[in-house]
């Protein structure tokens, strides 16, 4: 349950950060939820992740639709991806993810007592 | 708290947060911001438009007087309406900025010689920009400037525009940047007056930049001038110029006088300099265009026909709309980069361009002091040079470069011990080039665009400076006019054709043909005027006039014309897109009559048959023009590469039409002999050779299934940035070639084609390929390649106050004042 709001906390949090702070604002996001609500490190870790993974990617995906797939397609080819927009979505996601992750281990070390 | 850990996990997110956050060098190119670069919320996915995106706004900003509207139309043309001028350019540079603002940027960053500031350290783009630099890009910018702003009407367009630019500029935020500026990781800057100076320094660089003067000092050693007028001649025998053949000259007003010495120390002096550009314009950069009067159309009113041909980019070059106010009402395409209309009609008249192609650039040896580069030997002592340019070179990722560039009376020593040291051999020239002087072109176009009349167009381009243009002009009063104008150096026989000596000013240029005497064509007899590069006036000119000119195209659309009566707006839409190739159907007899038909197998009779059974039309699907291509360019190679050979550096191949009046006029034509060889070869030798050479790879396509002319050339519209393969768009299915009327190339050619019936309601017509967005996530990008490949037109709609509710305006944006 903790983790499954953790999650969400972390997408809603990451979402407004984005719409008025710079891109690694999820990091603040995922960092501030972590303290809130505590969890070991690895589930901290799970939930920033998959928080910010499906922000990410959910936005990503649903610009995409809405651009019939113009742009995805392009930058696919640049990065390179083979031209796939799929990739460049899960691309997409995992970056965000990876960032809020290790951020969301520093918040929950934060609150860790010694062992 | 956990210390170590909390350390480790903080320590890991900073750094991927910072390695994301900064673009990296990656093996040439640049790996973009990574986190930055895939936010959804601020990276490229903002610039994927949506499909049915929203382009209306209401907009204030405190550089307005009154209100404007912009209405933009289905395509995305805008419409603009204001009250006042100043309004109408401070919209139409947000405009220009709101959909093409990278470009427009990025132009002017290599007309100043900035791109290692962008791109990086690469000695490619270092080499550019000092190239660039040195060749007075920036001086003659700023000379520009100057005037630009001494002149009340210039000052106040421009820095409204530029105004405009900037509103736009100060709008926007990390989420909303161009996309190729998140691919390269940098921001805007400040627009200004001198970046409208530079973009259009660029156009004279683009299409008043080319000469072969470096190339030609470099045959010297092996042909003589004689030879290169043989080479190159002035007057091609076929040639249709501009102003019809016969037409009676005025006795010249200026007379100038070869030196002395230029025998000898010009024509006779063999030093075989080994200087090459390290980077020169498309010798491709031509146009056509032409106007009929209306005793030749269906109508009875003119018809004006434009088609620039220029490097295909997106985004283009091009940018279509309308801008009204109180004073103008004009449509058609624009520069992103630059305010009015350049090319289009207004209410009564219309005008179009294409590109002169004379040679108004040379250089001089200078012969320094010493390497202090402050003296020169000139007219018998040491003279001090006028002054020194300090550039700083910016590099992304290294140091600036500070490259001092000296300035001689002829102008800047663009090659020195300093710079191309390999090449030069240390050697000192400098570069006179009318583009360095001080001009105001951007004024004929303020002119122009409210031009009512004959007289009104011809004062708007008589001070009309660089580069020079064909200058076409066609009126509802049923006036057809072209003038070839600009500030052309009035040359001795042979001047400038190779470096000439610095230390004399005997051989600076003695002055400038009188803008009376330059080409003109009013009302002629024969009802329709052409230009399409070619020479503009027959052997009687009064001067000599060397250029880069193209003959082919202009004989073919002067003999079409001449043939057709009862024209209509189809039958011109027909014409621009002619696929007929003239230089074949006079070229195949030649090769056909011989080729040593004994000499070839039956693998290579099919080929030949390809040949002979070819229509002659250089369409998408014909064999027949791959197989011509490859057979002529083969004997182009065995007929000159032998004498060629001998020249190390900077290799020039003649005119392919030079070589084909040869051959008509005479089958013995010396080169045509190997001069590597003990025997004779003769004609029957070259071509039978030719064809055999050419056919190893010809079989090659064929077995690849390349052979048809549109997949074997590849028409490709680039990027501007032709690393960033996947914003071009490649394989169009679309024939041509440079000397065909449709001159589509590789990646070059009809870059805006347009065609106005002066009828009393103005029916115009236009393509572009490209699309008006530079956007490449938006579906206004690349919208109008297709009908642009098929040779289909849109109607231009010149849309009045009144038609506000007519439901081809599908967006509004308003303006006005705080």
């Amino acid at each position: 349950m903790k983790l499954i709001v953790a999650v969400i906390l972390t997408a809603l949090l990451a979402f407004v950060g984005g719409l008025y702070l710079p891109w690694w604002s999820i990091a603040i996001a995922a960092f501030l939820v972590a303290v809130i609500i505590h969890q070991k490190a690895g589930k901290a870790f799970l939930a920033a992740f998959l928080g910010a993974f499906l922000l990410w990617a959910a936005l990503a995906w649903w610009i995409n639709m809405k651009n019939q797939g113009i742009l995805a397609a392009k930058i696919a080819s640049v990065l390179p991806l083979g031209g796939k927009a799929v990739l460049l979505i899960l691309v997409t996601g995992f970056v965000g993810g990876l960032v809020a992750g290790f951020a969301a281990m520093s918040g929950s070390y934060l609150r860790t007592s010694k062992p | 708290m956990r210390i170590l850990p909390f350390v480790v996990s903080t320590v890991i997110t900073a750094g991927l947060i910072f390695a994301m956050d900064k673009s990296w060098p990656l093996g040439g190119k640049r790996l973009p911001p990574l986190g930055k670069f895939l936010s959804p919320q601020q990276g490229f996915w903002q610039n994927a438009e949506a499909s049915d995106q929203d382009f209306a706004a209401d907009l204030k900003f405190s550089g307005l007087k009154g209100k404007v509207e912009v209405y933009l139309d289905e395509r995305l043309v805008p419409h603009i309406f204001a009250e006042n001028d100043e309004d109408l350019y401070f919209t139409q540079g947000y405009i220009h900025a709101r959909f093409r603002l990278w470009q427009m940027e990025f132009q002017t960053m290599v007309a100043s010689g900035r791109v290692s500031e962008i791109l990086g350290n690469d000695p490619k783009y270092i080499n550019f920009d000092r190239e660039t630099r040195r060749m007075g890009m920036v001086y003659g910018a700023e000379n520009a400037l100057k005037q630009i702003e001494a002149n009340p009407i210039t000052k106040s367009g421009c820095d409204a525009y530029t105004a405009g630019v900037n509103a736009y500029i100060h709008s926007l935020t990390c989420a909303n940047l161009p996309v190729e500026y998140k691919l390269l990781d940098y921001k805007p800057e400040e627009w200004s007056n001198l970046k409208i100076a530079l973009f259009l320094k660029q156009m004279s660089r683009t299409l008043a930049g080319f000469d072969n003067d470096l190339a030609n000092t470099n045959l010297k050693p092996v042909f003589d001038f004689r030879d290169l007028m043989v080479l190159n001649p002035q007057v091609n025998d076929s040639l249709e110029p501009i102003v019809p053949k016969g037409t009676i000259f005025d006795p010249p007003g200026i007379v100038p006088v070869k030196p002395p010495s230029a025998d000898s120390l010009y024509f006779g002096k063999k030093d075989s300099l080994n200087i090459a550009e390290v980077t020169k314009p498309d010798p491709d950069n031509g146009s056509n265009n032409w106007a009929v009067a209306g005793k030749k159309t269906k109508s009875g009113a003119p018809i004006l026909c434009n088609d620039p041909h220029l490097e295909l980019t997106f985004p283009s070059i091009w940018y279509e709309m309308q801008l009204t106010s109180p004073t103008v009402n004009v449509y058609g395409t624009s520069f992103p980069g630059s305010p009015n209309v350049i090319i289009g009609f207004n209410d009564s008249v219309a005008f179009g361009f294409t590109n002169a192609q004379r040679d108004v650039k040379d250089y001089y040896e200078i012969k320094f002091k010493d390497d202090s580069r402050q003296e020169y030997w000139f007219n018998g002592q040491w003279k001090k040079i006028d002054f020194c340019r300090e550039e700083k070179i910016k590099v992304r990722g290294g140091k600036t470069i500070l490259d001092t560039v000296a300035y001689t009376v002829y102008g800047p020593v663009i090659y020195d011990k300093s710079f191309s040291t390999a090449l030069s051999g240390g050697k000192a020239i400098a570069c006179r080039w009318v583009a360095q002087d001080p001009s105001n072109e951007g004024l004929m176009w303020f002119y122009l665009d409210r031009a009512n009349n004959y007289n009104d167009y011809f004062s708007a381009i008589k001070d009309f400076s660089c580069p020079g243009q064909n200058m076409l002009f066609a009126a509802k009063s049923g006036d057809i006019a072209i003038w070839q104008q600009a500030k052309f150096p009035a040359r001795w026989y042979g001047q400038g054709l190779y470096v000439m000596p610095g230390e004399d000013s005997s051989y600076m240029w003695q002055g400038f043909i009188p803008q009376k005497e330059n080409p003109h064509v009013i009302n002629p007899e024969r009802g329709f005027i052409v230009s399409a590069n070619q020479r503009p006036v027959d052997s009687t000119y009064p001067y000599f006039i060397p250029g880069n000119y193209i003959a082919t195209r202009g004989i073919t659309l002067t003999k079409r014309l001449s043939a057709m009566e009862q024209i209509t707006p189809q039958d011109m839409m027909k014409l621009q897109y002619d696929y007929y190739n003239r230089f074949a159907s006079e070229a195949r007899p030649v090769l056909l009559k011989y080729i040593r038909e004994n000499d070839i197998n039956a693998e290579g009779k099919k080929y030949l048959d390809l040949i002979k059974n070819w229509d002659l039309q250089a369409d998408a699907n014909s064999k027949g023009q791959t197989v011509f291509t490859a057979w002529w360019d083969s004997l182009r190679t065995e007929v000159w590469k032998d004498e060629l050979e001998k020249v190390s550096k900077n290799k020039l191949r003649p005119e392919s039409r030079t070589l084909l009046e040869a051959l008509l006029k005479d089958s013995s034509f010396k080169y045509v002999d190997n001069i590597n060889t003990p025997r004779t070869e003769t004609l029957y030798d070259d071509v039978t050779s030719a064809f055999l050479k050419a056919l190893p790879q010809l079989e090659k396509d064929d077995k690849a299934g390349t052979l048809e002319w549109a997949i074997h050339k590849e028409p490709t519209i680039f990027h501007i940035l032709k690393t960033i393969t996947p914003f071009a768009k490649t394989g169009l299915k679309v024939g041509g070639d440079g000397e065909i009327i449709n001159a589509v190339t590789k990646s070059h050619g009809p870059s805006w084609r347009m065609i106005v019936d002066l009828s009393p309601l103005t029916t115009a017509y236009a393509v572009y390929p490209g699309g008006q967005s530079g956007n490449p996530g938006s579906r206004y990008y690349d919208n109008f390649v297709d009908a642009w490949v098929k040779g289909k037109y849109f109607t231009l709609w010149v849309m009045r106050k009144s038609d506000v509710s007519d439901k081809r305006v599908l967006w509004t944006l308003k303006l006005s004042g705080k």
